[in-house]
């Protein structure tokens, strides 16, 4: 590649030239490999922008013309940023589930059974005294609505994603001073939080993510639950409440009887070295942040329980965009499987394939285009 | 001068000149035979699912279809009667003799002055409209409105016999329709077609299923008519694989099949032939016997439309129980003819380029009497707006039928008949035919397009929907039925509304937006909408399309 004017080398480089509309834009599409060094990025750079009718594209632009081309959906657009901020494994595998169109095929499978269903009403509705086939089984096309709306039930059931990409919510919690805060240094080898004898210390919720064994956790340290005078203490307490219930798992490390109603809980026998607690109660699992004892096994079971509340490998994990609109269609299917007027019926039809459609981004989510496209990079 | 000149006297032609003169305007209006107007081409019905509730909404501004149909009606069904409110369909069977006449008698109600001759040139200079030229004459006229129909260049096919001609006896419009392909106005050939009428002396009813007249009287109309005429039972039967063998023998001879037709037939009402094509294996189709009147004997048989010829016509139609010895009194033809890309219109109707020109009616593209009458309400309305200085009128789709209509015509164009279905109403919960008056009677007091006992109709109606009685009328049962869904989707509007109103200059230039793709750029100028709630609309138009048309006109707003 030779700069103007005077043909000064830049680089020997591998140019690739893919013609829309067949390329991953739809458009025509040159792409440069070259030598990787900043010098001679800057200098092809700095040739090409010099080119009248040239210039940088903006962050995520590419994959925005692929969108707006209808090369890909915005579930594959989300597998895809998803997939370029993938810092674990299983991240990168729901990721690429999704940018390679695992949850776009299915979708597509959904629309078409919710349009069959939907002309089927409309038949029923404008064909009368045209043609006298058009008697419409209402019951037979509500059962297959009802079909349709447990099957997205399954789907709703599932992980969602963001577990995965913010990490399973683990939260210490218990009375002050029971040892939250060194579990949470053991657990992850570290001293982020901060650690002293002086109950109610922890005022605020400290999170610190880790990885452990490819899954992602987020480790969460929170103030000792008690009544207390001290306005700041009571904020504290509060959020550590507010983050115990909306954990994913529960570390209770308080009286085993007092521990809050929690799906996922482990009752933490902490700091068993200490004379006089070398019984754990039964039921709990029993662990020292000094010696290091009981914390593999505390480990193995965290990881157990993460696994079940993940997303299953290279299997479909929606993120909440995508799982508020699968609730809307359901709901419409499930209205639509009651109402006995047929005019109803279709209309709820209609707004099931509206929400499908603001699934993959067929309709209505110029907002939303701006805050995805720009968590890509430039060049993406 | 005139203020208003229609070209035209069929459904469109009379609805057009009709509300040009409610609105105060000097009429006229062009036809070929004065015998002509108000002319059923086809079925002898009106109404219908979609149809009726275009019928209704005319009504309301005082159109003449609803009434007239009233006045001749000899057999009435409400279609979907087993099925929610929102879409029943009003449909009457009439007189084909006494409606023409009722339209006639109704078009006199407001001074309408005939021109019997042949328009031949649309008089225009500098982008606007003088007049128009009939028989070598020109008269001028501030507004010109086109309801042409099935005329321009039109060809008529029976069997493998063609002649140039409109419709069965006349003569078709050669002159005009050059004048449009010049100005880049005709889009294509559309075809549409009817079914031969048979002598009812030679049926044998007695091997048919009677359909009778509704018990529950109802009426098309908001306003009274007379006394009802007697009403006539139609009747019921179906195609066998017998009528279907000798179609199938015949394609050959089908103008169709063999090329001859190019205009593309519509979806929904295709020919026999083209039923037989396509839906092979049906072991039958149905066939509704309409008597065509009170005094007379001519029988329309709904659902055998063709264009084989007249030999093959009587072979097939002998095939069928009741038909054994029918005789067929008129064939069955097909006219193929030109019609105008609706797209080059606004949602007035108006022709973007051309000021002062209106186009309405099958010529933009439609079929179905409802569908011409109900534009041509629009284009009169507006023809006299413009030719007066009054208010103009642009129908909306949230509110009515002949909103979607409108808007669908000028934003997508037609590629084949479009016929009105309450499918195409994403509002179809709040569009019902039994809430027409309440929905659009503001507007049309607001036009002043209405006769004093037709204003006093509408006044007392709002009236009665403020006393607590009108929660027992159907309307407002209908009302508490639908007013979840209805008051969801208002919800929704508004939320539309607040981006999406931004009005689009009509000079805007579109390939000065950055990031429109050149064929973005082409589409949105060719169709011209009004907003961007339109622009979202027009297929093609992606997300991304829109969200930079969006900067760019708001930007410009600012």
């Amino acid at each position: 590649m030779r700069a103007p004017p005077d043909g000064e080398l830049i680089d020997r480089a591998l140019v690739l030239r893919f013609d829309g509309p067949g390329s991953s834009t739809g458009e025509n599409i040159v792409e440069y490999h070259c030598h990787g060094g900043r010098g001679v990025v800057e200098a092809l750079l700095g040739v090409l922008t010099s080119l009248p009718g040239m210039r940088l594209a903006e962050p995520g632009e590419f994959t925005r013309r692929a969108f707006a081309n209808g090369r890909i959906d915005l579930t594959e657009a989300e597998g895809l940023a998803d997939l370029l901020e993938a810092e674990t494994q299983a991240q990168r595998k729901a990721a690429l589930f999704a940018a390679e169109g695992g949850i776009r095929r299915q979708v597509a499978q959904w629309s078409a059974a919710v349009i069959g269903l939907s002309a089927q009403a409309e038949a029923a509705i404008d064909y009368v005294g045209d043609e006298d086939e058009t008697a419409l089984d209402l019951s037979q096309l509500q059962a297959e609505a009802g079909r349709v709306a447990s099957e997205l039930e399954d789907w709703l059931a599932k992980p969602r994603v963001e577990r995965l990409k913010d990490g399973v919510r683990v939260v210490a919690a218990g009375p002050p001073n029971t040892g939250k805060s060194s579990l949470i240094n053991a657990l992850c080898e570290s001293d982020r939080a901060i650690v002293t004898e002086i109950a109610g210390t922890t005022r605020d919720v400290i999170e610190i993510p880790i990885s452990h064994l490819g899954l992602p956790f987020l480790l969460i340290d929170t103030a000792g639950m008690r009544e207390t005078g001290d306005v700041v203490e009571r904020i504290g307490v509060e959020k550590a409440e507010a983050e115990a219930r909306r954990s994913d798992i529960l570390l209770w490390l308080g009286d085993p009887a007092n521990v809050p109603d929690h799906a996922q809980a482990i009752l933490v026998h902490a700091r068993a070295d200490i004379v006089g607690r070398e019984e754990a109660p039964v039921g709990s699992c029993s662990v020292s942040a000094v010696t290091g004892a009981g914390l593999t096994a505390l480990w193995a079971q965290l990881h157990a329980k993460a696994l079940s509340l993940l997303p299953a490998e290279s299997q479909a994990a929606l993120n909440l965009r995508q799982a508020d609109c699968l609730v809307r269609c359901r709901n419409e299917l499930a209205s639509a499987t009651t109402n006995g007027d047929v005019a109803v019926v279709a209309h709820h039809l209609s707004e099931a394939r509206v929400a499908l459609d603001r699934l993959t981004g067929r309709s209505g989510v110029e907002e939303m285009l701006d805050a995805l496209f720009g968590r890509f990079c430039l060049g993406k | 001068m005139l203020d208003v000149l229609v070209i035209g006297g069929g459904h469109a032609g009379c609805e057009a000149a009709a509300a040009a003169a409610r609105r105060g305007a000097k009429v006229g209006l062009v036809t070929f035979r004065a015998e002509d107007i108000g002319q059923m081409s086809c079925n002898p019905s009106i109404g219908g699912v979609g149809k009726g509730h275009l019928v209704r909404e005319l009504d309301v501004f005082g159109g003449l279809m609803a009434r007239a149909a009233d006045c001749s009606a000899i057999h009435r069904r409400m279609l979907n009667r087993s099925k929610g409110s929102a879409v029943h369909g009003p449909r009457v069977q009439a007189d084909r003799r006494q409606f023409q006449q009722a339209t006639k008698e109704l078009l006199n109600e407001t001074p309408v002055n005939m021109v019997i001759g042949e328009a031949t040139e649309i008089s225009i200079r500098c982008g606007r409209v003088l007049g128009v030229v009939v028989d070598g004459q020109t008269i001028a006229a501030a507004a010109v409105v086109l309801a042409t129909g099935t005329f321009l260049d039109a060809q008529l096919y029976c069997g493998l016999k063609r002649i140039a001609g409109g419709r069965t006896g006349e003569k078709a419009s050669l002159p005009l329709a050059a004048q449009l392909r010049e100005w880049g106005v005709a889009q294509g050939r559309l075809k549409t077609g009817t079914p031969p009428r048979l002598d009812g002396r030679t049926i044998d009813w007695a091997r048919t299923t009677p359909q009778p007249s509704d018990a529950e009287s109802w009426s098309m109309s908001g306003l009274a008519a007379g006394p009802a005429r007697e009403q006539l039972a139609c009747a019921i039967t179906r195609t066998t694989a017998v009528t279907h063998e000798v179609i199938r023998k015949n394609f050959g001879q089908s103008p169709l099949f063999s090329g001859a037709i190019e205009g593309r037939g519509p979806r929904y009402c295709p020919s026999i032939e083209d039923k037989i094509r396509r839906f092979g294996d049906r072991d039958g189709h149905q066939i509704f016997l309409e008597p065509e009147g009170l005094d007379t004997h001519l029988v329309y048989p709904n659902g055998i439309s063709t264009s084989l010829p007249v030999d093959v016509q009587t072979a097939f139609v002998r095939t069928i129980a009741g038909l054994e010895r029918a005789e067929i009194v008129r064939p069955g033809y097909a006219v193929e003819y030109e019609y105008v890309d609706a797209r080059k219109l606004d949602s007035t109707l108006g022709h973007r380029e051309i000021d002062g020109l209106f186009l309405c009616g099958q010529i933009n593209g439609t079929t179905g009497y409802e569908e011409a009458a109900a534009q041509g309400l629009a284009a009169g309305l507006n023809a006299a707006a413009h030719a007066l200085g009054v208010a103009t009128h642009r129908f909306e789709r949230r509110t009515s039928y002949i909103g979607v209509m409108i808007d669908d015509l000028t934003l997508q164009g037609v590629q084949e008949p479009y016929r009105m279905m309450t499918a195409r109403a994403e509002y179809r919960l709040a569009l019902r035919a039994d809430n027409a008056v309440t929905r659009l009677g503001q507007d049309a007091l607001a036009l002043e397009c209405v006769s004093p006992r037709q204003r006093e109709a509408i006044e007392s109606h709002f009236e009665l929907r403020t006393r607590p009685e009108f929660a027992e009328t159907d309307e407002g049962k209908a009302d508490a039925l639908y007013a979840p869904y209805v008051e969801r989707q208002q919800r929704e509007w508004a939320a539309v509304d607040r981006d999406m109103a931004v009005r689009i200059p009509g000079n805007f230039n579109y390939s000065l937006v950055p990031g429109l793709s050149a064929e973005a750029v082409e589409k949105l100028r060719l169709t011209g909408p009004e907003s961007l709630e339109q622009a979202s609309r027009i297929p093609g138009i992606t997300p991304a399309a829109l969200a930079a048309l969006h900067v760019a006109t708001t930007r410009r707003a600012a």
